[in-house]
């Protein structure tokens, strides 16, 4: 009896003080966007200050989950391993109703019938124990 | 700093995939050969400025080559798009009088050595966090991005993507140096290339190289009397853009509106210049779509226009534009684009392989994308 080949652990976000509570929502199946406590402009990827106001103060709100590819790209080889049994792949770039912009895949879409502008929604993907990547798939 | 300093000796190694010396020696190499084609000796060497990418440090540089005493060292960050940063760090050093001669050098086994994506680990932090668990692992994917972008908003087409990388590889065919020389590439070629990252191909990509080079600048005053005409730093300029990220960054409102653009500005002013007196650019070309963006972002073309405009051979020498003479990145070799000064410096001395006919000013860019730098050549 033949091992089959092992396919390497896919990379996971390895969450910071800022990025924790996005992640965190995430493993919950929410997806939140950081949001300025005082001018109240959202911000993607999280950081600590307000690039208008330099505020500190924020929270994780929640999103509609709601988007438009943006832009997007077919991956081919040669790949990380964790990624080589799945080529070719789609990356896309989704922008949400409000406003900003992720970085995903687009889940049970043919690569051939992505266009910019397409309506997605978010799901999520359960890639390990505790860790859930933003997902999306077609509204 | 106008016109105050010059890059007055350049030298470097082969290039190949595998150089089969280690990067400090070659790093030694090139910067004896630059400062033996400036005619000055290792001993006056007071400054050295790096990528801070760059493995070899100053100390080794200096203890190796005998210079006493550095006075000034500095690095430029942000990988490919440190360049004319670090040539134009030199140049001020010098007209600010910190320094009386200041070597820029870059060595770089990245044919032997291995792809930097490929060796991240498995948790992932800082902006790589967003990017790698989706996939998103290599640098031709984050051009990919933009460049399917610049496609929507722009029309723009793989076959225009195309004439960027032929063009360049026509250059090569003159340069015995570069790694493409001897093996033409015409766009049924290029089209027949497979994908690495849709919409971009194979030979959209840079090659991967060993091979270091470097440059000498001292004051213009002194480059007169040294035996290669002087290619006077006419002016740099550096710029982030608003909200950058190192690489990928698409959360920005224009993820078009490049560093390039907001680096082009200071460029033209600092330089007293404009595009319309550049003779040849040599423009940082990673991936050929930041051709296209930076021919746009330093207002050589209308935003949108650029595809066209390669597409009607002016980037090809005798075109209106000859751009990346000796190859570039794509046919030449990739070495975070040091080569493309050294090739403008010889543009302005007269002596390329694919000299253009009087040229006397220069435009050279470094990586786009990428917080960025760029810089004008001239004829002192």
């Amino acid at each position: 009896m033949s091992t089959p080949p092992m396919t390497p652990p896919r990379p996971v976000p390895d969450p910071d003080a800022s990025s924790a509570p996005f992640w965190d929502a995430a493993a919950r199946h929410e997806l939140r966007v950081q949001r300025c406590s005082d001018c109240g402009r959202r911000r993607h990827p999280p950081r600590p200050m307000c690039p208008t106001c330099n505020s500190f103060q924020h929270t994780f709100e929640r999103v509609s989950g709601r988007g438009r590819i943006w832009s997007w790209v077919i991956a081919h080889p040669p790949v990380l391993p964790a990624f080589a049994d799945k080529t070719p792949y789609n990356i896309v770039v989704v922008e949400l109703e409000e406003g900003v912009r992720m970085i995903g895949n687009l889940l049970d879409v043919p690569n051939e019938e992505i266009v910019e502008g397409m309506e997605v929604v978010v799901d999520f993907d359960d890639v390990e124990e505790g860790v859930s990547l933003p997902a999306w798939r077609r509204a | 700093m106008r016109d105050r300093a010059a890059i007055v000796g350049i030298g470097q190694t082969e290039f190949s995939k595998n150089i089969g010396r280690p990067e400090q020696t070659i790093a030694l190499e090139a910067i004896t050969a630059a400062l033996a084609d400036a005619g000055i000796g290792p001993h006056e060497v007071d400054g050295l400025v790096k990528f801070s990418l760059e493995n070899t440090m100053e100390v080794d540089i200096a203890r190796n080559l005998g210079m006493p005493n550095l006075r000034f060292f500095a690095d430029v960050a942000y990988g490919g798009g440190a360049g004319c940063g670090a040539v134009g760090h030199a140049a001020m050093a010098i007209a600010i009088g910190q320094a009386d001669v200041v070597v820029v050098w870059r060595a770089r086994n990245r044919g032997s050595g291995g792809r930097p994506w490929a060796k991240k680990g498995n948790a992932v932090g800082g902006e790589f966090q967003w990017f790698l668990p989706f996939g998103l692992s290599r640098p031709v994917d984050q051009i990919a991005m933009l460049a399917r972008r610049h496609m929507i908003e722009f029309g723009s087409t793989v076959e225009q993507l195309g004439a960027v990388a032929t063009a360049f590889r026509h250059h090569a065919q003159q340069n015995p140096g570069a790694m493409m020389h001897g093996k033409p590439m015409g766009l049924e070629d290029y089209l027949a290339s497979r994908w690495i990252s849709e919409p971009l191909r194979l030979f959209d990509c840079c090659l991967e190289s060993d091979g270091a080079l470097a440059c000498v600048l001292v004051s213009a005053e002194r480059a007169r009397d040294l035996p290669h005409p002087p290619a006077l730093v006419s002016g740099y300029a550096q710029g982030t853009g608003t909200d950058h990220l190192v690489m990928a960054n698409y959360f920005t409102r224009d993820p078009l509106d490049s560093p390039g653009h907001h680096a082009a500005r200071d460029l033209w002013r600092n330089t007293g210049v404009g595009p319309e007196e550049i003779d040849c650019v040599q423009l940082y070309d990673a991936f050929s779509p930041l051709v296209l963006i930076s021919l746009e972002a330093y207002g050589f073309c209308k935003p949108g226009e650029a595809g066209p405009f390669a597409e009607e051979g002016h980037l090809r020498v005798g075109g209106s534009l000859p751009c990346n003479t000796s190859g570039g990145s794509l046919s030449e070799a990739y070495v975070h684009g040091m080569n493309l000064i050294l090739e403008g410096v010889r543009q302005v001395r007269g002596d390329s392989v694919n000299q253009v006919e009087g040229c006397e000013t220069v435009m050279v860019s470094s990586g786009n994308g990428v917080p960025t730098s760029a810089m004008v050549l001239r004829r002192g």
